[in-house]
Formats: C-alpha cells, structure tokens, sequence
C-alpha cells in the first residue's frame, strides 16, 4: 500500500476510536449523577409511581452497557433523546425532544462561526506570513505586541470593549445578538458583527503567532538557504520552495484555531446572548438538563475531534516528503 | 603534614575555598538583569499578592456587606459605586483577589501533584502502566477543556471543591503529558539506573533523582497553567457555573454588572465599571506571561526573535 494511505488510514482509525471513548467518557457522565435527581427533576411533590415511570422512560432499569448502545444507536438515526426540563411531578410531561432544540441553534452556531472564521482566517494568515518575512521590522513588532495583548485577555473583556466603543458609545452596533430563523441575511450579518469581531479578534492573534513561528521555522532550514544562496530571487524561493512545504503547519494552524473557535464560541454567545448552542449548553449546565448537555458536548468535542484529524491528515497528504517513498 | 612555600601542594589547592556567592546573592544578579516586562510582571504580581493577603484591612467594606443605594456612581465613599444589590465594588474587587487567585492557586497545584505524580510514574515504570496512562490521557485532551468542564459542572454541581476538582483533573492531562516528556530524557540516565539498582523506592527516585532535574521547564508551565486555569475559572464563573454568589470573585463581578455597560454615553464612569474586574483579570494574566517568559529564556536559552 502507498505508505501516505496507509498513514491516513492509520489516523483515520485512531480518530474513530478517539470517538468512541469520548462517547464513552460522555455517556457515562450520567451514571455519576446522584441517586436523587429523579427527585430534582420531577419536583419534591413526585410520586412513586412517576419517579418509577420515569427512571423506565430513561431506562435506568435496564444494565448502562445496553443503554450505551441504545444511545449511540438512536444518535445514528438523528435522535438526542428528550430534554429533561418540562416534566411535572404529576406526571405531566411538556418535555422537547433534544434534537428539536439543538438543531436552530447549532445553525446559528455555524453561521457566527462560519462568519468569523471567513474574516478571520485570510487576515490572520497575511499578518502572520508578512510578519516572518519582514521579521525584527517596527511592523512585526506592533503586530507581535497587540496580539500578545488579545491573548492575555479574557474574551468577555474584548467582547464588552468592543460593545463599550461600537455599541455604547457609538451606536453602530446592537450590543444583543438576538437573531430569529427569519431574521434577514444582512441583518444577520449586521447583528452578528460585533460577536464575531470578538471571536476573530481572539483567534486571530492566536493563528498570527503560529503562522509566524511555523513560517520561520520554515525559512530557518537549509534547504531555503541553500536556495537563496544559488541566486534565486525571493519571490521563486518562497513559492516553489518554502511554500510546498508550508502547507501543512499552515493547515494544522488553521484547524487548531477554529476548534479553538469551537470554544470560544461558548462564552462569546453568551455575551451577546446569541442564541447558539453554547448558550444553550450553559443555560442547560444551569438547570442540570443532562441529555442536552450531553448532545452539545458530543457536538463541541466530536467537532473538535474531526478538525483536529482533518489538519492531521491535511499535513500527511501534503507532505512532500511522503510522495516519494524510499 | 607540613608544607613549605616552594612546594606545590594538590591538597591545599583543592581546599582553598572559594568563595561562593550564595542563593540570594545569584538571584539578586539575576534580577538587575531581568528585562523591563520582567520586572513589570513580578510587580504587578506582588502587588495583587499583597492586595489577596491583606484583603480584609484593605476593603473599606465587608466582601457581601450590602449598603443601603445599589448601583450608586462613583463617589468618595464608593470608589468604583456600588453593584446591583448594593455592594462596594472595590472592596469586592479586593476581596475577589483572594478568592479567584487562592482558588486558581490551589487548583495548579493540585493539577500538578495529579499530574506531575501519574507522569513519573509512567516515566520510571514505562511499560503497560506507561501506554494506558498515555493513552486515558490522550482520550481525556481529545475533548475541549472549557466544555469537559460544563459537563462535568452539570453533573456534580457547581461548589467551590468541585470546581477546584473537576479543572485539576482536566488540567492534570496537561501537565502529565509535559512532565512526562521532559521526564522521559532524565529517566534513561545512569545516575537514575544507579539509584534503581540500589533498591531505592519510586517515590525517592521521583523526589530525589527526576525532580530536581527537571524542575525548571515544570515551574515555568506552572506559571502558565496558572494563568489557563485562572482564566478557565473566571470563563465559567462568568457563565454563572463557576464560583458561586455572595462569594465575591472577578469574572461572576463582570456577569452581574455587565448591563452598566449600556449607559456608558451617560455616565462613562459607570460604563467601564464592569470592564474593571475583567481588566484585574487580563493585567494579571500578561503579568504572569511576562514573568514566566523571562524565566523560560533565562533556564532554558530558548528566545523567541524579538
């Protein structure tokens, strides 16, 4: 076999397997709950009968081993299970399918992240390329400054900068992200600004500084040397010889980032009281909503599990050195 | 023995001793070297070290001690106003020094026993305990640290040893996965081999052969991992999950002054009242980077080109 499949594939099985235990991990989460929180769910008021019914409903009956593969095997087929918010002590029980929901918000999630990520990722990696080449130079140095400084920052305190100067004292900007599914496109946009300003600002300094590194690192090796010292003119070194081989850190950084997107994400939202799924996590974290804290952990860690393989097997597949085997 | 002027003598050469400059003397050398950002960042954390122990003769209030006006402007009596119940924000920004820093402080450290114990231990005895320590760890890192949390938060409640638990535990994999490495180059030394055979236990070889090799790459991740988890900290407090009301503490202070923010073309002193504990927090955790930079180039040679 062609030694890059064979390396995908291994990655490919590792990553499947990687899934596997965090479902695990996530899973069992629930079997660590105290015994009393029927009780906390239903009301103090519940009966015998609808704590019974209930612990049925959830199948805590039945051994975990089984209900793992109920789980997962529902999960396949797009169901999240039911909501625990909304049952009655009385047995009524107004509760919403998870799925129902995640699904908006996980859209709305995109979007904001899918919008950051389309400003962010081209400005970052021009920064960060322009600051290798022109490294030591006044530019470099602001840049590497200012970023340092985005770093060190909590995102709540460049979010509420931001709505300080663009929402409260110029106001340009809704400081509430409040959008419907039938918000307009450009209204979106327009309401979607400052967050994703917030989160693009957090990133990209982050991206900048590992694209700078890794492009230094890169131009630091003797092959560019022995390259520029044969005469070729700087544009033919840094596109057919340093660039080939930068795909891959570059790849690698922009995967990194935008699981760390995925993150971050979750207290920009809720900043802006963005209705996304972090949010929705949190308010769920709050009222102790178990099955949709565990869907919106499954979601936040298998994409970052998957960004993270998608960058592993970017940097195998354009390795050039793996092209032509031994 | 005696020994004549003209004779040379290897004994008396060896023991002329020579003064050797002491602990202290070294470190204040090494000071008057230290970079201006370096000494930036060891004021500002001495400063808010003194402000976290002293807090109760600092604060001009009580750190849940509600007076009569809430949301007061700032004044003489209240320096930064009052919050929406009516507590003195400086004093709570005092008192929140103690309480968010002491938790951060305890929690790195716990991170750092968990973590830095399991890695010795997988370095010196490799093997099977090795792989499947390495492995749990791998699975645990494969799930973003700040959604571990909630998850972990949802299930076992939001108290203050909790939190301090459950962000140990996550950040232990952190921690194991460096000491490990580091480690990993000093255990197949001779003098480690040396000590093994002379029957010394695991926890001597840790303590006494590993440790003080490895030591400086693992003080300079402290001070990393103490800013990560002071921020992770202050994240999840903002969310309103972390550390819980009337405990005073910097991120839930941003939380529940944050809609001041709005009458900021009003009264601008207002407005940046909940930008104040969030800055306590960002001035804290450039500091602790500044530091822990220096320190990094100092034991390690390592620059990076500035």
């Amino acid at each position: 076999m062609h030694p890059i499949l064979s390396t995908v594939l291994q990655r490919l099985a590792l990553g499947v397997l990687t899934l596997f235990f965090v479902s695990v991990i996530i899973f069992s989460s629930i079997e660590f709950l105290p015994g009393d929180f029927t009780q906390a769910v239903l009301g103090q008021t519940a009966t015998e009968e609808t704590v019974a019914a209930f612990r049925r409903e959830i199948g805590l009956d039945q051994p975990a081993y089984l209900r793992y593969f109920d789980w997962i095997g529902s999960l396949a087929q797009g169901d999240l299970g039911t909501s625990f918010s909304g049952r009655a002590a009385s047995g009524v029980d107004r509760s919403r399918p998870v799925v129902d929901l995640v699904a908006p918000r996980l859209a709305n999630t995109l979007f904001l992240a899918s919008m950051t990520a389309i400003i962010a990722v081209p400005l970052a990696l021009t920064l960060g390329i322009t600051a290798a080449l022109y490294r030591g130079s006044v530019y470099d140095r602001v840049v590497n400054a200012l970023t340092l400084t985005t770093i060190s920052m909590p995102e709540f305190l460049v979010a509420y900068i931001l709505i300080l100067l663009f929402a409260s004292l110029n106001p340009w900007f809704p400081s509430l992200a409040n959008v419907t599914t039938d918000t307009p496109f450009w209204e979106r946009v327009h309401k979607c600004t400052l967050p994703s300003l917030t989160l693009t600002m957090v990133i990209v300094a982050h991206m900048m500084r590992m694209t700078r590194a890794a492009i230094i690192n890169l131009l630091a090796s003797p092959y560019i040397e022995m390259a520029r010292l044969k005469g070729l003119s700087p544009a033919r070194v840094i596109l057919k010889h340093a660039l080939p081989n930068a795909w891959a850190p570059i790849a690698n950084v922009i995967a990194f980032n935008l699981a760390y997107l995925v993150v971050g994400v979750v207290v920009v939202e809720v900043v802006f009281v963005y209705p996304g799924i972090g949010q929705l996590m949190v308010d769920a974290v709050t009222t102790r909503d178990i099955p949709v804290v565990q869907a919106c952990a499954l979601i936040f860690a298998s994409t970052y599990i998957l960004l993270n393989l998608t960058a592993d097997i970017i940097s195998i597949v354009t390795n050039p050195r793996l092209l032509h085997p031994r | 023995m005696s020994d004549s002027p003209q004779t040379y003598s290897a004994k008396d050469e060896v023991g002329q001793v020579r003064a050797r400059r002491t602990r202290w003397q070294r470190a204040k050398i090494e000071l008057k070297k230290a970079p201006l950002t370096a000494w930036f960042g060891m004021i500002v954390i001495s400063i808010y070290v003194f402000i976290a122990v002293f807090a109760p003769l600092l604060a001009p209030f009580g750190e849940a001690e509600v007076t009569p006006v809430p949301y007061a402007p700032w004044s003489s009596e209240h320096v930064f106003g009052t919050d929406q119940i009516g507590r003195d924000i400086l004093s709570r920004l005092i008192y929140g020094a103690r309480n968010t820093m002491g938790i951060a402080f305890l929690t790195t450290c716990l991170a750092f026993i968990v973590g830095g114990g399991l890695a010795l231990t997988a370095a010196i005895t490799r093997g099977f305990v090795d792989q499947i320590i390495s492995r749990a760890v791998d699975v645990l890192m494969a799930i973003p640290p700040l959604i571990f949390a909630l998850m972990l938060l949802s299930i076992f409640g939001s108290s203050i040893p909790s939190l301090i638990i459950i962000i140990a535990l996550l950040d232990s994999t952190r921690v194991f996965r460096l000491t490990r490495a580091v480690a990993m180059n000093v255990v197949v030394m001779e003098y480690v081999e040396a000590a093994k055979l002379r029957g010394e236990k695991l926890g001597w070889v840790m303590r006494r052969e590993i440790l003080p090799n490895i030591l400086p790459p693992l003080v300079a991740e402290f001070g990393l991992r103490f800013s990560f988890v002071f921020l992770t900290i202050a994240a999840l407090s903002f969310l309103g999950v972390g550390i819980q009301p009337p405990t005073a503490d910097w991120g839930s202070m941003v939380r529940d002054n944050a809609s001041l923010i709005q009458f900021a073309q009003y009264d601008f002193k207002a407005g940046i009242t909940p930008l104040l504990p969030a800055s306590a927090i960002a001035l804290l955790t450039i500091a602790v980077n500044f530091v822990v930079d220096w320190f990094l180039m100092k034991t390690s040679g390592l620059r990076d080109e500035f």
